[in-house]
């Protein structure tokens, strides 16, 4: 230090050169003016969960096992599985409810989920004026496309999404087959 | 105790109604007979670092006594753990210090290997270390403009260090998904592999990094203000710091050679060549430079491990529902940012922890603030709290 109050005229100096770069380069504006301009997000981006469906969303990806129910820490997960008309139970969540004001975007749900039915949403903007359940995110809002999770996380979905419509070909070829064995078996018991 | 009475309104219950806690004082006044003045200081203060209390007595100016109250920020998380499953607790340990979720996710996660016996591959390994070290970086940034904050420097440090922090973050988020609560960790490595370039932009944040420290001390470090406003300020001897178990660059700031990483090394950093800066007096302002000058040793692992870093797997093969480990006990502690973190798991072999224990740096290293504060002024009692680095949602837990 040679004569006192060099140090802090130094550190204007450094403000000044800030301030006036900031005319000429882009790196020392560093703030997005958010409304306006948004960031692109991040392909691995995660915020809440959401449901895949395959083709309908009848055609969801959701077996309703309750695993994720179980895993959630904040347990933030409420799922109850269909029935049909004699009470047996269909494969298929009749309710499937996040609340999105208690999860924390963990995303343990993805991870310990064997069908890849929910997987991490992209959108943000979700606020609202409604203190009780405006939060509270039902099955049919939160069922969305596999195309649209493709989207957002493009090389992990096209992994995923291939795969499922390889088990999806499967089935059908083999209940086809099952269909064409019973079409006909029964010929030759009608014939007795 | 209270002897129950019928009559609730009676007076005398009131005054048989013992001190509330920490306002007990027992001279109040000087030795000159002058009265003194206790205030109260927080929680809501801003340069109390979140909600902290202290109950202050002060003869003019001067600290003559200080009592730390805090819990304010109470979450249970030590029950919850022992409550969910063990990767249930991976989120929340995020939440401890939440300047650094990597280092905590890697200590959690070191005990329970200990408990499983898991072996981690080379290549999560070396993440590992990449990720702590810039979580240190982010860090100790944010420290120098956090001080800088208390000290009257209103803003614009602060600016100049998250500047640089938003860069390390949107690297976070581009491997882990989250800014700021990660929860990238998992037992045996880490969640997912690096994304596509992620090496590259990592080697260029640590490339202009130094850049950044050289601005930021010819900004700050040669301040006259900011020197006489912390040098010979809050000295903490070597022997009270040893003895009161300071960890962290407090300690090494005292001039003790202690860093986990060079006494017991975990990880692969016994691999890596770096130096252990250390203070010669103990003051605010050796605190202040140490982190500086560790965060310049970070910047030497970290180009290392970016060179080195080899292919492989990311995770050994762990399953991640119903896991479970063998009955016994564990304790694993790493380097964090702001001292020793402590994990401390015991196992009954079902899917939840027996016991889950946490030791935080800077509950611990706050304990020390009364004897740092004595004899200075009450400005001062807000640098040497700024200088110790706590973060309340540790402290508290």
């Amino acid at each position: 230090m040679n004569f006192p109050g060099l140090g802090i005229i130094r550190g204007m100096a450094v403000t000044a050169e800030n301030f006036l770069r900031s005319f000429s380069r882009a790196d020392r504006l560093f703030t997005t003016e958010y409304p306006e301009e948004r960031i692109a997000l991040q392909e691995n981006y995660r915020n809440f969960p959401f449901l895949v469906y395959d083709d309908a969303p009848e055609n969801m990806r959701c077996v309703a096992c309750k695993i994720c129910e179980k895993e959630c820490p904040p347990q933030c997960i409420s799922i109850e599985e269909d029935r049909d008309e004699k009470g047996k139970v269909i494969r298929r969540p009749k309710v499937f409810d996040i609340d999105y004001s208690v999860c924390m975007g963990c995303q343990i749900c993805v991870e310990v989920c064997p069908f890849d039915a929910i997987k991490m949403d992209h959108e943000y903007e979700l606020s609202t004026d409604n203190r009780f359940d405006g939060l509270l995110f039902h099955r049919d809002e939160l069922l969305k496309p596999a195309d649209q999770y493709e989207k957002m996380h493009p090389t992990e979905g096209a992994i995923v999404n291939a795969k499922i419509r390889e088990q999806i070909e499967k089935k059908k070829k083999a209940e086809a087959a099952k269909a064409a064995a019973a079409a006909q078996k029964p010929a030759p018991v009608a014939e007795k | 105790m209270i002897a129950p009475k019928d009559n609730f309104n009676d007076l005398d219950l009131l005054a048989e109604r013992p001190e509330p806690r920490g306002y007990e004082i027992i001279n109040k006044e000087n030795s000159e007979g002058q009265e003194l003045l206790e205030i109260s200081l927080g929680p809501q203060h801003p340069s109390t670092h979140g909600v902290f209390r202290m109950d202050v007595v002060l003869d003019g100016e001067t600290v003559i006594k200080l009592k730390p109250i805090f819990g304010y920020l109470h979450r249970n998380h030590e029950k919850i753990a022992e409550h969910t499953s063990y990767i249930g607790t991976m989120p929340y340990t995020d939440r401890l210090d939440y300047f650094c979720s990597m280092t905590n996710n890697w200590g959690y996660a070191l005990a329970v290997e200990q408990l499983a016996d898991i072996k981690v591959p080379e290549r999560a390994e070396y993440i590992r270390v990449i990720m702590a070290e810039l979580t240190r970086l982010i860090n100790h940034t944010c420290l120098a403009g956090f001080l800088l904050n208390d000290l009257g420097a209103w803003g614009s440090p602060l600016l100049y260090a998250f500047r640089e922090r938003e860069k390390i973050i949107d690297l976070f988020e581009s491997v882990s998904g989250a800014r700021l609560m990660c929860n990238y960790f998992r037992f045996g490595g880490a969640r997912c592999d690096l994304p596509d370039g992620w090496l590259r932009q990592a080697n260029k944040i640590v490339d202009t990094f130094p850049k950044f420290l050289d601005e930021f001390e010819k900004l700050i470090t040669g301040n006259e203000i900011l020197r006489s406003r912390t040098e010979n300020i809050g000295i903490l001897s070597a022997e009270l710091a040893v003895n009161a178990s300071i960890t962290g660059p407090m300690l090494r700031a005292s001039g003790v050679d202690y860093d986990l990483r060079k006494a017991q090394p975990y990880g692969i950093y016994g691999r890596f060549d770096f130096r252990v800066p250390m203070g010669t007096v103990g003051d605010c302002y050796d605190r202040y430079y140490v982190r500086i000058l560790e965060m310049r040793e970070s910047l030497k692992i970290l180009r290392k491990a970016l060179k080195d870093i080899p292919d492989g797997p990311v995770c050994a093969d762990v399953k991640i529902r119903s896991f479970k480990t063998r009955p016994g006990e564990a304790y694993s502690r790493i380097e964090g940012p702001k001292g020793e973190l402590g994990f401390y798991v015991i196992s009954d072999g079902s899917p939840s922890p027996y016991r889950y224990r946490v030791r935080p740096p800077s509950f611990i290293n706050l304990t020390i603030l009364e004897d740092m504060c004595l004899g200075h002024k009450l400005a001062d009692a807000v640098v040497i709290l700024g200088s110790i680095d706590i973060v309340l949602g540790e402290v508290d837990r």
